[in-house]
């Protein structure tokens, strides 16, 4: 391996991006229940707290909705706080200031100023978390405009993309996934920037393309490795960025392969699929429109469930993708049953005993 | 304390000032061209001017629905203000923001939203960042009793004592939320002012309406929040005279007894303060209307701007989704 890259996970790449970050700007502060605890928010704030001065990391109270009014205002006079939230559930609290306030904040102020701030959001799964810790709400901010919301899904674009929102002027909110933070990977050591508002390409193909977000992308991946046993080239995009979102990448290799799965990391009903699918739509050829087949994958229309044993019916995997593949292909693989990895449903691996 | 002359006729002038804007603005609503809600400020003028008076220009005011009064106490353009409530692009916020949306970056007016009790965190944030970046300057948030019974006001009251913030709570306590009266809302036995105390935080209550009171109190809190760097909360009860929101009297609807608005209406600051400032020969009638008359064509100046301006052009409905 080179010397300036190194393999580490998803959340020592999101730390390395905020040490850089605070760094480099003596204005970015981190702020979020538990964010100097000892395991230090999933080990993404872990000790950070000890680098930099105390005025820099701030645990605070659990008033979500006015820590972030406090943070917007802090804001307004060139800071950039980071804010964290351990789920994504917990934002909910504070939806008044960033949809009325922080997203609006620049259009309703005739560009007087900008709210650049930053709000991390940890998506749950598994292992019993239920209705309340497993929801993935992208589709609720990506609604907004005004607002950016991003989704990170590899070591690598996690530490580009955060270090652009930090750098950006304005409200950007950041989906991490919690299966997500001990995948390893390749990631520079340098300070390095992923555009905003950029999709990606992660794997080339032919035959179909995948489209998809967060621990999702992981899953189409998956898929399109035992496709490929079956002589299907598949081709993969990473949403990245939900809003504003890179619609020309995924038609372009929408129109490419005419056949599409859009898999969804939270519920389909009004959410991204629903909004992909259109826009495709909207955007089409009458030709391209008979010609191109377009299919989508998300969980069911349910609050996930606590126990394991209907939570299992809730998350789709590699092999639902792929049978929505053989679906959209008019093919039928022979023994799949072969790829199945055993792994339980609310595990990110086997080795994983819980709790989160 | 004694008040300087000087500063009692800036007082009074200031109180009138925006007195007299409301009331134009009350008169020419009907022309049907300032197409926005307007919380009109007749009757609460003693507190901002009271205040604002006492705050440096690098000093920041954050505010709610009833702002206008705030925003011109601070300094904020009145041009500015009436081309933003008649929708015109040379309005504050280039008539995106409307009457609810005043902003004055100059005057360090940065914030008014219509949301209650909204900009008490975003007031808390500004004094946080003024602190960690070791600023002298202070802010004061102006809010309603209504705001204090939202969950923002308590989280916010915890932080800006958890960290000694350099900010004034100001809460203009109208006893009305549109037509609820607080007795409907607050119990019997609850104190805002005690409620800032419970927190760590002093208070101290003022009559709303008395301008020399408002001025003398704050001169000292405002000093003592600067230099000690700690929040302060003073509760003022005031009276609204007009409708909740809109140009009009409202008082045929009963919701306030005849009593109540008897009571109140012998406590206008600016007919009391004007018998002071006469009765002490600190102005004259004559310099009292001269004073009104050069009011009346700065404003007939300021709205004649506005009713000229240009509306914004299409452009600017996607030009600031994004910085």
């Amino acid at each position: 391996m080179l010397k300036n890259i190194k393999k580490i996970t998803l959340a020592e790449s999101i730390r390395e991006a905020l040490v850089l970050s605070m760094k480099k700007n003596d204005n970015v502060i981190l702020v979020g229940l538990g964010v100097d605890d000892p395991k230090g928010i999933f080990g993404t704030t872990k000790d950070i707290d000890k680098i930099f001065k105390k005025e820099r990391v701030f645990d605070f109270p659990t008033a979500e909705n006015a820590m972030t009014g406090i943070s917007i205002g802090a804001s307004l006079l060139g800071m950039k706080p980071v804010i964290v939230h351990q789920r994504v559930e917990f934002s909910l609290l504070s939806l008044e200031q960033i949809i009325n306030q922080a997203a609006k904040w620049f259009f309703m102020n005739g560009g007087t100023k900008s709210v650049p701030l930053v709000i991390r959001l940890i998506i749950g799964r598994g292992w019993g978390q239920g209705p309340q810790h497993s929801q993935s709400l992208e589709a609720i901010f990506a609604h907004i405009p005004g607002l950016k919301v991003i989704s990170l899904s590899t070591p690598y674009n996690a530490k580009g993309l955060l270090i652009s929102s930090i750098e950006d002027k304005n409200p950007v909110i950041i989906f991490e996934h919690r299966w997500l933070h001990e995948i390893q990977g390749e990631v520079p050591k340098k300070y390095y920037k992923i555009p905003l508002g950029k999709a990606k390409v992660v794997k080339k193909g032919t035959d179909i393309t995948l489209v998809s977000s967060s621990y999702m992308v992981i899953e189409c991946l998956r898929s399109a490795k035992i496709l490929k046993s079956y002589s299907i080239d598949v081709e993969v995009v990473d949403i990245q960025s939900l809003r504003p979102l890179d619609i020309q990448t995924i038609m372009n290799s929408v129109k490419k392969t005419k056949k599409a799965i859009i898999v969804d990391n939270g519920g389909i009903n009004f959410g991204i699929s629903s909004e992909i699918i259109a826009r495709l739509y909207e955007n089409f050829s009458n030709k391209e429109k008979s010609i191109c087949k377009i299919e989508r994958i998300g969980p069911p229309d349910n609050p996930i469930p606590s126990t394991r044993e209907l939570a299992k019916y809730c998350y789709p995997n590699y092999l639902d993708i792929i049978k929505k593949t053989e679906k959209l292909l008019k093919k039928k693989f022979k023994n799949l049953e072969k790829y199945k990895d055993n792994i339980p449903l609310d595990q990110p691996n086997k080795d994983f005993m819980g709790p989160f | 304390m004694k008040i300087s002359k000087s500063i009692k006729i800036k007082l009074f002038r200031e109180m009138l000032r925006i007195r007299l804007i409301e009331q134009t603005i009350a008169s020419k609503y009907h022309e049907a061209e300032m197409r926005c809600p307007v919380h009109l400020s007749v009757g609460q003028e003693a507190i901002a001017v009271g205040v604002c008076q006492n705050l440096k220009k690098n000093d920041k005011i954050v505010t709610a629905h009833r702002s206008h009064a705030h925003y011109l106490a601070k300094g904020g353009s009145i041009k500015k203000m009436l081309g933003e409530l008649y929708g015109k692009v040379t309005g504050c916020a280039k008539g995106l923001g409307g009457s609810m949306h005043l902003i004055d970056l100059n005057a360090g007016v940065f914030a008014a939203v219509p949301i209650v009790g909204s900009t008490i965190p975003i007031g808390t944030g500004i004094a946080w960042a003024n602190k960690l970046k070791k600023k002298k300057e202070i802010v004061a948030a102006f809010f309603g009793d209504g705001a204090t019974e939202e969950g923002v006001f308590f989280e916010s009251l915890d932080f800006a004592s958890l960290h000694d913030l350099p900010i004034l709570f100001v809460c203009e306590n109208n006893e009305y939320s549109v037509y609820s009266h607080i007795s409907k809302r607050q119990s019997s036995k609850r104190s805002i002012s005690k409620i800032a105390n419970s927190f760590g935080i002093e208070s101290l209550q003022i009559d709303g309406n008395n301008i020399e009171d408002i001025f003398l109190e704050t001169k000292k809190i405002i000093d003592k929040v600067k230099s000690k760097s700690k929040p302060f909360l003073i509760e003022l009860k005031t009276f609204r005279y007009l409708e909740h929101c809109g140009p009009n009297n409202d008082d045929k609807l009963n919701y306030r007894t005849n009593k109540y608005l008897n009571l109140w209406k012998k406590k206008c600051p600016i007919i009391n303060y004007q018998h002071h400032l006469k009765k002490y020969n600190y102005l004259t009638t004559k310099e009292i209307e001269k004073m009104n008359m050069k009011i009346r064509a700065e404003i007939f100046h300021a709205f004649n701007f506005a009713k000229k301006s240009k509306f914004p052009e299409k452009i600017l409905l996607k030009k600031y989704i994004y910085a």
